[in-house]
């Protein structure tokens, strides 16, 4: 059996629909925040979730959920088929200002002629060319994030400069379906670049994942898949010239804790199934006791399948709330998981190092 | 008891990116970080203003080909820095100015109902437009629209937006939209149900004719600007007068014009404070860059202690992008020569004196009571303060000023309401039938 390579990582879902105010979030968040998670998610997608239902904005509930909160990593999903790369990268680097250095995002398209007609802008397009276009956009965004460097601001009161404008670049940005001049309007976000999500849970996402992905969630439902999977992304981001450590990938997990142990006599489920998922493109499904999760999380991690797990509670007050009392304290118990946040933002929390703006690199260079 | 005197409206401008904010002062902090929009925001709350204002930026400004370096640069977006406000305030209103040319009606409105879900019914949107190529560079469409068509799509913007907002029956049922226009041809469901105000409340800047009647047809603030009293109670009436063509009474819409305001102990001590602050907003750099602005051209050999150019203004000139240009350069370029040669002014003596804004300067006491009769006399229904520090800058004001408006029984004592519509007395949209 292989050893693992890193720490474990935790992340959780607290979507809830059918919620439009903030109390519900912030308790979720702060439950969250107790267990020393990495970071929670939020779902969303540009129109309503289905027929009949709605739901609010992610970024800006998981943006009223920042000040409430103190450490946990914040990652709403961020649509890009039909939004303007230069909002999404104000809005995201916005949301690591006000949490100060918490901030991601969740890379997601939107493919269904439903939503194209709220914007009446252009047709639905296949889900291969909404992909390369969220890379696009994935890329802008973060060079819009650089377009400050980090000392832009030098308030020099003998010059009567307010900024050195020497120090910020426009990103002349030139997609198949959109530019960009730049520079961004927000100064350089606390963490350089906030952290980018990707639910790589169907291969027609892995190129844009390997390529542009802090974190991947993918799906599997065994170990040896889970490997396989991670194997493939980790190859195909060393193609675009990364390093393999630089990509987290995450099991994606649904989880319901109702039953399972707790009862009297009932022995925990030690390496319990997970099924497969019963909805497309939805994560598989582990049913079963708190207990028997931390020794599938154990399991997994051991075998060196994943470096962490996504997990979304089925029912999220009461699973999430076990998750953290009855799988993470376990887990902590055995040092397999940390009990308190040793940095203050999210890439400290995923070991991720601080990007350097690659307009100062490349003027660095020129010297 | 006496009579109820007509209530003033405060709001709080949180300093945007032009020379009004004073960054030299060692007082000032930073424009980005979440702490000054916390203390701007709670001093706000404290003084129980209606609400929090802030603008936008959607492209650094540029001038003769390079970024602006003089005044503060950079800040963060609106709505997500409001929603995070929402978190450590109750009842302050939180507005975002928001343009609708970059931006598409759903997405706005699930934006903007989102906030005011979050904020328990606090959300404003200041409809801002433009008509400028240098900011579309920037945006998918990377066009632009002419200034007619500008107002088209803003009315039909935000008439598209109350139609997602009304799309929800108050027990929760979404019913399919359809919106058939000149600008837009969109339908579907509204993602995010009907929102505790309803509408979140909409703000028009802009003095101009198509602005008022935008603002008489559309909004529940109109912010603007005016100088003297007279000409308050002359924009007032005019655009209080637009009112009934839309079927609309008179306190449906509030006037608050934008002011900056200096407090001192006497009226000598805040007369001299004024000055200094306006010699601080305008250094010799930003009295050359002002005035080539309006002249459009290479002005850097010029003494900024010196005399006005004696060449005339280029009006075709592109030399500073992102910025209006306000009026017919050459007519400006002759009124501020004949100010000039009047009183003997320099360059920078001119552009500090032609470029004051509506200002509120002396003691407590005299502000309360020039503040009291610009809304007693129909000159406006509040004001926007415009703070020339960040965040400190209404400090002062709330502490000392405040008390005295309330004395006068022109401000409330506590919020009466939770909503912003409830602080500005503003009715609860209808449902469309």
């Amino acid at each position: 059996m292989a050893v693992p390579t890193g720490t474990l990582h935790l992340a959780a879902a607290i979507d809830g629909d059918g919620r439009y105010q903030a109390p519900y979030y912030v308790e979720l968040a702060r439950l969250a925040e107790e267990g020393t998670l990495d970071f929670i998610t939020l779902d969303d997608t540009f129109g309503p979730p289905g027929p009949g239902r709605g739901r609010l904005d992610a970024l800006a509930v998981l943006a009223r959920v920042a000040p409430a909160t103190g450490r946990i990593g914040l990652v709403p999903t961020v649509t890009t088929t039909h939004t303007e790369p230069f909002h999404v990268s104000s809005a995201v680097a916005t949301l690591d200002w006000v949490s100060r250095g918490r901030a991601g995002w969740r890379v997601e398209v939107s493919a269904t002629e439903a939503e194209a007609r709220l914007v009446g802008r252009r047709p639905a397009a296949p889900a291969g060319e909404l992909w390369a276009e969220a890379g696009e956009v994935a890329d802008v965004v973060a060079r819009l994030w650089d377009s400050w460097e980090d000392d832009a601001e030098i308030r020099d009161t003998a010059t009567g400069r307010f900024i050195d404008r020497d120090k910020l670049h426009y990103v002349d940005f030139e997609g198949a379906h959109f530019s960009v001049r730049g520079p961004a309007i927000v100064p350089r976000p606390p963490q350089g670049h906030p952290v980018v999500a990707v639910a790589a849970t169907d291969p027609v996402t892995w190129q844009t994942a390997a390529r542009h992905a802090d974190v991947v969630y993918l799906r599997a439902t065994s170990p040896e898949e889970a490997g396989r999977i991670r194997d493939e992304l980790k190859r195909r981001a060393v193609a675009h010239g990364r390093e393999p450590g630089s990509l987290t990938v995450l099991a994606a997990l649904a989880v319901d804790l109702a039953d399972g142990e707790g009862a009297p006599g009932t022995a925990p489920a030690v390496n319990a199934p997970v099924t497969p998922a019963d909805t497309p493109g939805g994560p598989p499904l582990y049913r079963g006791g708190p207990a028997g999760l931390a020794e599938l999380i154990t399991g997994w991690h051991t075998a060196d399948a994943v470096d962490g797990f996504h997990i979304t509670p089925v029912a999220p007050r009461h699973d999430l709330e076990r998750f953290v009392n009855g799988t993470v304290a376990p887990l902590q118990h055995r040092g397999l998981f940390r009990t308190c946040y040793p940095g203050a933002t999210l890439r400290d929390h995923l070991g991720l190092s601080r990007p350097a703006s690659r307009y100062a690199l490349e003027r660095e260079a020129a010297r | 008891m006496s009579r109820q005197h007509k209530q003033i409206h405060l709001a709080a401008h949180f300093p945007g990116v032009n020379n009004t904010t004073v960054w030299t002062d060692p007082r000032s902090r930073s424009q980005i970080d979440f702490d000054s929009f916390e203390h701007l925001a709670r001093t706000a709350e404290r003084g129980l203003f209606d609400f929090f204002f802030l603008a936008e930026g959607l492209r650094l400004r540029e001038h003769n080909g390079r970024i602006h370096d003089l005044d503060v640069v950079g800040r963060p977006e609106s709505i997500t820095v409001l929603n995070a406000l929402a978190a450590v305030t109750e009842r302050l209103g939180l507005a975002a100015t928001v343009n609708a040319t970059f931006n598409e009606p759903y997405e706005l409105a699930r934006r903007l109902a989102s906030l005011d879900h979050l904020s328990g019914g606090r959300a404003a949107w200041n409809v801002v437009t433009s008509s400028d190529a240098f900011t579309g560079e920037n945006f998918r469409r990377g066009g632009f629209l002419d200034r007619a068509d500008r107002y088209t799509r803003a009315a039909e913007f935000v008439a598209t937006a109350r139609e997602l907002w009304d799309s929800w029956t108050p027990d929760g049922t979404p019913r399919p939209f359809a919106h058939t226009g000149r600008h837009f041809t969109i339908d579907g469901e509204f993602g995010v149900p009907r929102s505790p105000q309803g509408h979140p409340v909409v703000i028009q800047a802009g003095d101009s004719d198509e602005g008022r009647e935008f603002a008489a047809s559309a909004a529940d603030i109109i912010f603007t600007r005016h100088g003297s009293l007279e000409a308050g109670r002359t924009f007032y009436a005019d655009v209080k007068r637009r009112l009934a063509r839309y079927g609309r009474a008179p306190e449906e819409l509030k006037i608050m014009p934008g002011v900056t305001l200096v407090l001192g102990d006497t009226a000598a001590d805040a007369q001299e404070k004024a000055a200094e602050i306006r010699l601080q907003q305008v250094s010799p750099q930003t009295a050359l860059l002002t005035l080539e602005q309006i002249w459009g051209v290479d002005l850097s050999g010029y003494d900024p202690d010196g005399p006005l150019p004696d060449i005339d203004p280029d009006p075709d000139s592109q030399l500073t992008q992102g910025r209006v240009r306000h009026g017919d350069p050459l007519a400006v370029a002759a009124k501020w020569r004949a100010l000039s040669e009047e009183k003997g002014l320099s360059i920078r003596q001119t552009v500090i004196e032609a470029n004051g804004r509506q200002s509120f300067i002396g003691t407590p006491e005299a502000v309360a009571a020039q503040m009291a009769e610009f809304v007693a006399t129909d000159a406006a229904d509040g004001f926007i303060l415009v703070p020339h520090l960040t965040p400190g800058g209404l400090d002062d004001f709330v502490g000392r000023v405040v008390p005295l408006l309330q004395e006068r029984g022109v401000f409330r004592t506590a919020y009466t309401g939770t909503t912003l519509r409830d602080h500005l007395g503003l009715p609860y949209p209808g449902e469309r039938g």
